[in-house]
This record gives structure tokens, sequence and C-alpha cells, in this order.
């Protein structure tokens, strides 16, 4: 059926799609190709405010209250004498992850790669909608803009934490943060989640319907596994968090008590009867949890493609990446609860998500291990890529172990929102998912520009980011097993915590450093585009049909035929065969067998 | 100042390293730069890998080494105790597949780096190997599983006996109070409604209908006697708060609308741990750290800190507002009879009202 529908795309495509005006071009684009590179560059301008909040935030942790010229240069009157407001800080490190976490690492990272991936890889001209695509892009363009709007109204932005638990997000006497910058943040994550979803359902639509003759689900590559079921949890999940969006501006403006009950606030009785906060964090954390797969998935997906063409060898056990992929898909939707150990839920509940959480470590275990596997006895090429998925995996691993920690209940109570959650949370899905993004970037930076970017900045940027990336949160774990809670504008209000002040210094001089390496990266970036060394059709020696399209952009991506497939995308390094890999539309040799996967 | 310097030192080491990688390109004969890594890149960056286990090894010994004292204080509760093993347990265990996992990757990385004309290892699949690495982590998390259920089984029944001690604790914006049960061990009703009654002196909204309320006590301090049950009922007044008390292994947020708890029993009491030779290094050492700050204050014309002494914590751990950072209170744990004086030396609710 899948060719019946290609062919049917394809004299469509020969139809329109040939005027092309500026605006249709660069703008109001309906070619996938475009919109990844729009969902890449907008993603990357909100890493850049998401990481200079941090290395603010971290200025304040390592030198707390003293004045300082770059507070007072960045914040203005919300560093009076250049200290930083104890409700700046809570706002700081509230949008430094909604921002990483959504519009970096959702949007940026999987918008970027299932756009530009998904067509290219499976052998088809577009996506299923190339207007849906383009709305998908656009809604998430606005919900952009008005994140970084709402940091510039009066009463600051939202400042709740990234989870914005309510009473404290629902009501505007509880901090300033809560009145027009959290109904700000709302309308923007509303927006968000529609572009989300619009996105997730034609990436779906596409790889169900779209794939080349030839392209059977068993020789997808396992970038397009990871983006497929990453938007099938989304689908699943994030309607959720809307309702829970929907819900909460209900409580605010119009008096609804779905979250709130028996509350004082500022010497009056309010009126909300009958509503639990704890209903919300099911709600959240229900879209939460998944949210960390669906940020990683799309990592893992990319790093056994750039790991398997890099080693020159097949991915180790193709059918258990797929089996785990399936596996870690399915857990994620049960496993909610862990982040509510200690919430007042009932502990039978904790005990039966300490259950779920722990089958997780199994499916990532295999992950780590067939990766490993990957690498042993294989021809390493040791591009700025390949390095990056080799830094995923070690950082993957080192973050994953201490998730036994946290997914038990019993230990979960000591170690619960302490620092050590932080690194934990960082080190596994927050750097490991960066790494996957810049491993991306470098791998398909041909493909999408035409241009190579430069390898030694490239290996200056990831050794310097390896470095500080373990330097900042290995010393973390430290203070958060001393018991330092997260979200404290200063630890100094408690002396007991005076002897881990030179840890925090040591956390910031690292993170500044690694704020530092991202500069080189831009730059590279940046000036590659324009004046990089012009690529090959296939610099890296890739099976993936993306590296058959012609160099030159153009709706439709393949002129003439779409090429058929006739193997999985995993011959490297094949017996009887002359070159060290074989491309997934060359028809299998007389006698040869396509292995059984 | 330093930190302006610090910063634009740091800015300066970037643009020198960009300057240097520059030169550093400009420098090179011109041969093919394909700007895909050639043997030497291979070479340099196998090398990288393998320096990079080092130190990855090495910032783990130093943190131990220079900060292993920071690391869970000494448990004062008879859970924590248990606590402690299972943590320990599961600590081993990380470390062992850490240790592993990371010394065969960036191993590997080393090891396997290209070379032009070599040819890599065909090898798709061995069911045997897979199996082997998913049924390891099977039986090694279902003993963590059991384990870990056993413990949280234990610490989170709270039987209601007679003989323990019922203590509220209340949050707000930005501090806790405490209120006991008095003679008759049951908390009277409370609900924020009432907080305005007799003119704001009914601290923590008692329902004065209801006859168990009377004999109450509400403090802003919190004592415990050691070696009793103590039973937390948490309420909290307008936003999430959370207890944590990390000595003591215990933590239960704060919910508007409902009542939360936790139990534990402590076993060492204030004075006690005071002398204890971890807590006497710990106080000795953040004395200096203060001691040393207290002169650049007084240099600047502040005030200089106070020494040390070491308390219980009770933090707030759950984002609350402005203050979430500083809501404290004092925790005092005493023998039995200290604390017996203590609580009859306040006043009950119907004191306060009258």
């Amino acid at each position: 059926m899948s060719t019946a529908v290609a062919q049917l795309h394809e004299e469509e495509d020969h139809g329109h799609h040939h005027k092309e005006t500026f605006i249709t071009k660069y703008i109001f684009s309906q070619d996938h190709k475009m919109i990844s590179k729009q969902y890449l560059i907008t993603g990357l301008f909100m890493g850049i405010i998401g990481i200079a909040m941090s290395l603010l935030f971290r200025l304040q942790l390592a030198w707390p209250e003293q004045p300082m010229g770059i507070m007072s240069a960045l914040l203005g009157k919300w560093a009076p004498d250049g200290v930083m407001d104890p409700n700046v800080y809570l706002a700081l490190v509230t949008i430094h992850g909604t921002i990483m976490v959504f519009f970096v690492l959702t949007a940026g990272l999987s918008g970027t790669f299932s756009n530009l991936l998904i067509p290219l890889q499976i052998g088809a001209r577009d996506m299923a909608s190339g207007l849906l695509n383009m709305i998908s892009y656009w809604l998430f363009f606005i919900s952009s803009v008005i994140m970084v709007f709402s940091l510039f109204v009066e009463a600051g932005p939202a400042a709740a934490g990234w989870t914005i638990y309510p009473p404290l997000s629902a009501l505007p006497q509880a901090q300033p943060g809560s009145g027009l910058g959290m109904t700000l943040w709302l309308v923007s994550m509303a927006i968000f989640i529609a572009s989300s979803l619009l996105g997730s359902l034609n990436y779906i639509v596409t790889v169900l319907n779209l794939r080349t003759k030839g392209m059977t689900m068993s020789r997808l590559p396992l970038t397009i596994w990871a983006f497929f079921i990453t938007a099938v949890i989304g689908v699943v999940s994030f309607p959720v968090l809307l309702s829970a969006a929907l819900l909460l501006i209900m409580d605010r403006s119009f008096g609804t008590s779905f979250f709130l009950s028996d509350i004082f606030i500022q010497g009056e009785v309010l009126h909300y009867q009958g509503g639990s906060p704890v209903l919300y964090e099911h709600l959240f954390w229900f879209l939460g949890h998944p949210e960390v797969y669906i940020v990683l998935l799309p990592a893992l997906g990319i790093t056994s493609e750039i790991i398997a063409t890099n080693s020159r060898k097949p991915i180790f056990g193709y059918r258990a990446m797929v089996a785990s992929i399936l596996a870690i898909a399915f857990l994620s939707t049960i496993v909610w609860g862990h982040h509510m150990f200690i919430s007042g839920m009932n502990p039978f509940l904790g005990s039966v998500f300490t259950f779920t959480t722990l089958l997780i470590a199994i499916p990532s275990a295999v992950k780590a291990f067939n990766y490993i596997t990957t690498l042993w006895k294989g021809n390493l090429q040791l591009n700025p890529a390949m390095l990056f998925s080799i830094g995923l995996v070690s950082t993957f691993i080192s973050g994953g172990l201490t998730g036994i920690i946290l997914g038990d209940s019993t230990l979960d109570i000591n170690v619960h929102d302490t620092y050590f959650v932080v690194a934990h949370f960082h080190l596994v899905m927050g750097i490991s998912a960066l790494y996957g993004l810049f491993a991306g970037v470098y791998h398909w930076f041909p493909k999408m520009f035409g241009r190579m970017m430069n390898k030694n900045l490239g290996y200056l940027h990831f050794w310097v980011t390896a470095i500080c990336a373990y330097g900042v949160f290995f010393p973390m774990h430290f203070i958060g097993m001393a018991g330092l809670p997260r979200r404290y504008y200063t630890n100094t209000a408690f002396p007991y915590f005076d002897d881990l002040a030179n840890i925090n210094v040591v956390i910031t001089v690292f993170a500044l450093i690694a704020g530092v390496a991202q500069l080189v990266f831009l730059y590279n970036f940046i000036h590659s585009i324009f004046y990089g060394r012009l690529t090959e059709q296939n610099p890296w020696r890739s099976n993936t049909l993306e590296w058959t399209a012609p160099i030159k952009h153009f709706h439709g991506n393949w002129e003439g035929k779409i090429p058929e497939v006739h193997r999985w995308a995993y011959d490297y390094s094949k017996p009887g065969h002359e070159e060290d890999f074989v491309p997934q539309h060359i028809p299998l040799k007389e006698g040869e067998e396509e292995l059984q996967h | 100042m330093t930190i302006l310097l610090t910063l634009v030192v740091l800015v300066l080491v970037a643009i020198s390293i960009w300057q240097i990688t520059k030169i550093f390109e400009l420098s090179q004969p011109k041969k093919e730069n394909t700007q895909v890594a050639d043997d030497d890149d291979n070479r340099w960056n196998g090398k990288m890998m393998f320096a990079f286990l080092i130190f990855i090894y090495a910032i783990t010994l130093f943190s131990f080494w220079k900060w292993g004292d920071v690391l869970l204080p000494e448990a004062s509760s008879e859970h924590g105790l248990e606590y402690d093993n299972l943590m320990w347990i599961s600590f081993a265990i990380i470390f062992f597949t850490q240790t592993i996992t990371q010394a065969l990757l960036h191993y590997f990385a080393y090891k396997y780096r290209g070379e032009k004309g070599k040819k890599a290892l065909f090898y798709a699949d061995n069911d045997r190997l897979e199996a082997i690495w998913t049924i390891i982590p099977v039986i090694a998390l279902a003993g963590l599983i059991l384990y870990g259920l056993y413990t949280w089984t234990d610490i989170m029944t709270v039987e209601e006996n007679d003989d323990a001690l019922v203590v509220e604790l209340y949050a707000q914006q930005f501090n806790w109070k405490a209120r006991y049960a008095g003679e008759d061990g049951v908390l009277g009703d409370a609900n924020v409604r009432f907080l305005q009654d007799f003119d704001g002196k009914n601290l923590v909204g008692i329902d004065a209908t209801d006859p168990n309320g009377f004999d109450d006590i509400v403090v802003q301090e919190l004592h415990l006697p050691a070696g009793r049950e103590v039973i937390f009922k948490m309420r909290s007044q307008d936003v999430l708060h959370s207890a944590y008390m990390p000595h003591f292994r215990a933590q239960m947020n704060c919910v508007p609308g409902m009542i939360t708890e936790f139990a534990f029993v402590p076993t060492i009491t204030t004075e006690e741990i005071r002398q204890t030779e971890d807590i006497k290094a710990k106080v000795k050492k953040i004395n200096a750290i203060r001691r040393e700050n207290s002169q650049e204050l007084i240099a600047k014309g502040e005030e200089a800190l106070d020494p040390y002494v070491f308390d219980y914590l009770l933090l707030c751990n759950k984002i609350c507002g402005a203050s979430h950072y500083n809501m404290q209170i004092k925790i005092v744990v005493e023998t039995p009879k200290e604390f017996q004086k203590w609580i009859d030396n306040q006043q009950t609710f119907a004191e306060v009202i009258q």
C-alpha cells in the first residue's frame, strides 16, 4: 500500500511546488527541509537564552548576594545594586527549565531532525501534510515569542518552577511571577502543545504511509524508529498537560477549584473548596515523565545512526534496539508517580511506581550495552558527531545509574528535590539530549546546508564541553547527598551548608567555561553556513537514503524517481563487498543474503 | 569586582582559544582538508578518549577524597539505619556498573580508533550476549526492588499507637509552626477559616467548637523526645511546602486542603549528636570558614557572622516563593524527661484565647 501512496504523492508533486517566491521558500515554506532549518535556528536561539539564564543563576549561587556588574547590566531593576532579587532567581530557574526542556530539547531537537530525516530517510517527497507541518512550526514560533515576551512584563515571568505546581502558580498573591507572567506561560505552552501535536501526527502518518518501495518497518533506520515512537508518546501524553493547563487557567481566572482548597493568604481566606494540588501533579507528570523520553529517544536514535556509520559496523542488536525503544515508550507512560513519592499520595501507589520505574533500567541497560558492543572491533571514524554520540552514551550511563536511587521510593525520601536530582536529570536527559542535538547538527549539517562544519572547532567544542559537563554535575551529586534543596536562592540562610560553598564555586566555574565553549559551536555553525567547505554528496559514506538525494535542495527531494530500498540501513563492512558500506538502495548481489534481523 | 575580573578573564581566554585554533588552522600545510576525520584525528581523539576515562575516574576519586565528608550525615532516626543500608548497597551497584561500562566505552573508543584500510568486523547480533545483559540487570533490580519495597512499607506504615507523640507541622509562607495534641493525645479539628478568630491569636486555625482542641499547644520551636515514635500530621495554609529533615531521613509535602503524614523515632538527642566526632569536625570546619568570611565583612564595615552551633535541620523543600530558601524552625531532640518539662511550660490553646 505504501508504494501506491508514494506513487500518488509523486505524481501530485510534479504538479505544484515549482513556483516559489521568497516568502514561500524561506518563511511560509511547506518544504520539510526548510521547516527543519527553521526549527533548528529557533531552537538554538532559545537555547542561547536558556543557557545564559543558567549562567546568571550559577553566578548567584557561587557568590551569593555579592554585587556584580553583569547582573545590573542584564537584569536592570531586577538586580538592585547588582544583586539578583530572590523572585528573579526563581523566575530564571523556571524559564531556564521550560525553555531547555520544551523549546530546545523537544522542538529544537525532535522538530529539527524528525522534519529533516523522516521524509529523506524513508524515501518520501515530503511530509504527509506540508501545510500542517508549516502550521506546526509557526505555532511553535508564536509560542516562543510569547515565552520570550513574558520575560519583559512588569512583575516578571512565571517563577513557580518549570512544573508550575499550584497553588503557587495559581495565586498572584503567592509570588509576583504568578500574575501576568504565569498567564503568558500558560498561553505559550498551550500553543506549544498544539504545535507539538500537529507535528507528531504528521510524523506518525508519514512514517506509516509514505515509505518508499522496499522500506519495510524492519528496514527502517533506528533514527526513524525513535522519531516515530517519540511522536506516539507525544500524542498520548501532551494532551494531558494541555488539560492540566486549561484547568489551571480556569482556577486562575474563572474561580473554579480543581486544584485549590482551604487557602489563607495575605490575611484573607480564599473561596476555593475541594480541589487538590495532588491532582495537578498527577496530570503534569503524566506528560512530565514521558517528556523525558520525548527528549531522549530522538537523541538515542540519532546516536544509533551516527555510531553505526562512524564505527563502520552494523548497529549491534537491531531488533533489541527497536524492542527497547518500544519498551521504554510503554513503560514511560506508567511511571509518572515516581515524581510524587512524598506528595501525600497513598504509599501503596509509591510501591507500584517504584516497581515500574526500576523496570525501565532494563531496556536502558540493553541500549547502553548494545552501543558499547557496536564500538567493539569497529574502525571508528572519530568525527565530531561521533565524539558527541560516545559522550552521550557516557552521560546516559552516569546519569541513568543514579536513577536507581531516585526511582526507589525509599531512597527518594531523603534526596527528593535536592541537588542530587538536579545532577541526575541534567546528566541523563539534559546533557545527553544536548549531545544528541550537537551530534545531529555536526552529522547532518552537510545535508542541511550543503557545506561542512569545521572539524577542529568541533573537537575543541566537544572536549571542553565534555570535561565541563562532568565538572558541573558530578560535584552536584555531593551537595545533594549533603541535603541541600534545589531552587534555593542562596545557601547562606543555613550555616550548616557553609562548607558546601566552595563546591558551588567549582560548579559555577565549570559552567562558565562550558558556556564559553558553546560560543565556539555557534561561531562554527554560523560561519560554516556561509563559508564552510562545500560538501560531497555522501561525506560520511553512510547507507541511509538521505545521502542519495542531491546536495542542492529542492522541493520533492529527488529528481526523477524515488530510490527503492533493498536492504537494511546497517550493511557496513559487510563481507563480500569492496567498499565498507552498502547503501540501502543497492540491490542484493546474486547469492547475497539479507541479514535476518 | 573580582567576579567581573573573572568574567573578563574567561572571555579573554575564550577569544585566545579561538584565535589559537585559527592560527593553528592557517599554519597547517594546505593538505586536502575535507573536514572528515582522517587518521591523525582518529589517533588524537582516540587518545583523548582514553584520557577522558582517566578524567572520569579522577574526578570521582577527587570528589570523594575532598568532599566525601558531606555525604549523608549520620542517621538520627530508627529507620535511618535501614535507609542508609539500602543507599550504600545501591551505591555499590552503581559504582561497580559505572566503573566497568565507562571503561569499556572509552577503551573501545581508543582501541578501535579508525585507520585507513582497516576493515571493521561485521557483527550484527548475538542473542546469547543480549540475553545475558538483559538478565543481569533483571536480577540486580529484582533484589533492589524487593529490598526497597520492604523498607518503604516499613517506613510509611503509620500505626496509631497510644504511646506515639502526635505533632502537627504547620507550614506557611515563610515559616513553620508546630502543634502538640496535649493531654488527650488528639489534635482538635482545624481549618484556615478559623485563622482570624480571637484577633489572630489562633495561629493554626483550631476549631474552637471542638473540645479536643483546647489542650492543644501551638509553638514556634519543634521539640522531640528521643526514643519515642513521633507521628507528624502536616498541613499548609497557602501553597505547597515540603518538610525535609535530612538527618532523620524524613520528608513529606505539606498540601493545602489535606493532611499528610510521616512518622519516625528520633534516636539521638541534640546534645548527644553535638558530641560526636563527625559533627565536631563539621562544626569546626564551618566555623573556620565563617571566621574567614567575617574578616571580609569586618573589613567592609559590616557585622561579623555568629559562630555556628549544630542543630537538626527542617528545610522547606518545595518551591514556595521568594523566601523559600529561608524557612526556619529550631528542632530540639531531647530526653523524654526534658521534653516533658518543656511542654509543661507551654500555654494550651484554651489559655492563649482566654
